[in-house]
């Protein structure tokens, strides 16, 4: 499964493009495409949304979470910093 | 301290209201990203994982608490209520919206602060001995002459589009607080044989994905020249320089292909060329900045201690010799055991601030160490100033021991990383801390980066760790025998990369395995040097 996520133009914050073209915060909410052909096709569609969000990607998900080779990455970005001032808990080393 | 003339701020406010109207364009759509992404980056604006980024400059390291306390008004206001000191002697915020970057920006002009040259392959913010104006051992303060290279190289219209970032580091101390064997220009005051006073010069240094040590090109240029000779090699680089391939841009790929005495030939010709010209420094002007630059008064209080042994251990390592009678310099660790190396709360950098004021003559240092100096403490202040911090949190006693860790933000923030670094050394802190030998092994660097950037400089560690990406997961390489200042060396890789735990776990021993085999008062890479890397391989993969 693949979803579509960029960051917020405004502030920069970790987004994810929703069914409707619209975009959100919460990754469960995201739409998700199960072909490489309609995920291509809604990621050139984004690509539209230059005033709204920044740098739209495909990632991989599997059970609504982020997954694959890129998947330390993404888990930080959909739940913040695993350490640090703002510690979220998300990954002990 | 140097104060802004009207050139400067009218330099900056025209530089904030100028992005300002950027972000607008790029808000409304008249700029793209691809447009606006190299003007947010020429203010400082980067978009890392979570948020933009903003990295502020602080000039040589040098605050005011006037400025510190407006750093932390920023990451009180538009951030989540902290700051991170960096390796390059500055602070970046890691969670402004773009849409109030320029009310920040108008915000540090108040302070005479600003985020210009920051990023970009221009040359950066010039680093020096956060000691500077203070350390017993120096030859020269080396402020003035940072403060120089400031004003000249700002918005510098042929240095502006290198084909790579460059960075100049100065050291007045021969101690080499500065690391300027790692810097694109290192620059060390140094006296002739004449008693005069100029420069001794190396270029091609540096870290990232080819780590190199810079030679000296030049044994002595005077203070006079030192804008010439800068120039020169700035021109000589940015014409021969490479910008077909990113990763072999950097000045020191220049340096080593051309061959030092080559490369300094190139240098010396076009300096010929300069001498004597327009960009002589008039002995006025350097006097006139120099002014700016001035010694604390001698304290002749007694020195008052306090009681505690832990007192005691934080004068052992967080207090260094000052160059005036019955002043020291105080280092400030902002790496608390298991905590982020780096990061300073708003509260505590007004913590900090007041202290500067009440006990340093209103002047606080950033280090490459991502720690804080006050750089003019009376002794007799000593125990009461140690009181106020620790009440603040900030009388760790680490200064330059094991825990003393350099780290980069890693993964945790930055889009460049491979893996994280705060975790990791948090970790190793922690450990450290339960082994009880940081203060048997004295004075230690370890310096983690999550990628080859080396932004954690744990090329030039005595034990570095450098973050791995293997398929989704985390490594940690291992390296030994890297000093940063001084007589600068490249770490050696010990071996193949280790899961987070087994690198853990290995510093502890590279920290025993030293202990157990050096002689007395033997520095941890004279052990190594002396005994080779075996030893410690063998304890770490055992």
């Amino acid at each position: 499964m693949k979803v579509i996520t960029a960051n917020r133009l405004a502030d920069g914050r970790v987004v994810y493009r929703c069914k409707n073209g619209g975009w959100t915060e919460t990754l469960t909410k995201a739409e998700q495409f199960t072909d490489d052909a309609g995920a291509d096709a809604a990621l050139a569609e984004a690509a539209f949304d230059h005033l709204t969000v920044v740098g739209p990607y495909l990632i991989d998900v599997e059970e609504q979470k982020p997954s694959g080779q890129k998947i330390v990455r993404e888990r930080i970005r959909e739940t913040g910093p695993s350490a640090g001032s703002l510690h979220t808990g998300l990954v002990e080393v | 301290m140097y104060r802004y003339d009207d050139i400067d701020a009218t330099l900056v406010r025209e530089r904030t209201a100028q992005f300002r109207e950027q972000v607008g364009a790029r808000l409304s759509g008249e700029l793209t990203e691809d447009q606006f992404k190299p003007l947010r980056l020429q203010n400082g604006v980067y978009l890392q994982l979570h948020a933009y980024m903003l990295r502020v400059a602080i000039p040589y390291g040098v605050l005011s608490a006037a400025q510190l306390r407006k750093l932390a008004h920023v990451a009180r206001t538009y951030d989540k209520g902290y700051g991170h000191f960096t390796t390059r002697q500055n602070i970046q915020y890691n969670w402004p919206s773009l849409v109030d970057v320029p009310d920040i920006l108008d915000e540090l002009a108040e302070v005479d602060m600003h985020a210009i040259q920051t990023s970009g392959n221009c040359i950066r913010n010039t680093t020096t001995d956060p000691f500077a104006g203070a350390a017993a051992d120096e030859v020269v303060d080396p402020r003035p002459w940072c403060e120089l290279i400031r004003q000249w190289s700002t918005f510098h219209p042929e240095f502006s589009f290198l084909p790579r970032k460059f960075k100049i580091a100065v050291t007045g101390s021969p101690a080499d607080r500065a690391a300027i064997g790692v810097h694109d220009i290192g620059l060390q005051l140094v006296r002739n044989g004449e008693g005069e006073v100029g420069f001794a010069v190396f270029a091609g240094g540096g870290q990232g994905r080819t780590p190199m040590v810079a030679p000296e090109i030049s044994s002595f240029v005077a203070q006079r020249d030192l804008l010439a000779y800068l120039t020169a090699i700035l021109r000589v680089y940015n014409l021969a320089g490479r910008r077909d391939n990113l990763y072999k841009a950097r000045i020191k790929i220049l340096v080593n292909d051309l061959g030092a005495d080559e490369f300094t030939g190139q240098v010396e010709g076009e300096f010929a060329r300069l001498k004597g010209g327009a960009l002589t420094l008039p002995q006025e002007e350097i006097d006139r900045v120099k002014a700016f630059f001035t010694d604390p008064p001698a304290d002749d209080r007694p020195a008052v201690l306090h009681p505690s042994a832990a007192f005691s251990r934080w004068r052992l390592w967080n207090v260094k010799p000052h160059k005036v009678p019955g002043r020291a310099i105080v280092v400030i660790s902002l790496k608390p055991y298991g905590g982020t190396a780096g990061d300073a709360s708003a509260e505590q950098m007004d913590v900090v601030a007041d202290l500067a004021e009440q006990f340093s003559l209103g002047e606080v240092r950033v280090t490459k160490e991502q720690n804080l100096v006050l750089p003019h403490v009376a002794e007799a202040d000593l125990a009461e100033l140690y009181a106020a911090l620790e009440a603040a949190g900030l009388a760790t006693a680490n200064a330059g021991l094991a825990s003393d860790i350099v780290c980069c933000p890693g993964l945790d923030y930055c889009n460049l990383a491979n893996a994280r670094s705060i975790p990791i050394s948090q970790a190793i802190s922690r450990a450290i801390e339960e082994s009880g030998l940081e203060e048997a092994a004295g004075e230690l660097t370890i310096k983690i980066s999550g990628c080859i950037n080396a932004c954690g400089h744990h090329h030039v560690a005595n034990i570095g760790l450098l973050g791995v990406d293997k398929k989704g997961e985390e490594f940690y390489q291992l390296t030994l025998g890297g000093i940063a200042d001084g007589e600068a060396a490249i770490g050696k890789i010990v071996g193949k990369g280790l899961d987070p735990d087994h690198a853990v776990r290995a510093v502890i021993t590279v920290i025993r395995a030293y202990l157990d085999a050096r002689t007395e008062d033997e520095s941890f890479v004279q052990t190594l040097s002396r005994i080779g890397f075996e030893p410690f391989k063998e304890a770490i993969y055992a």
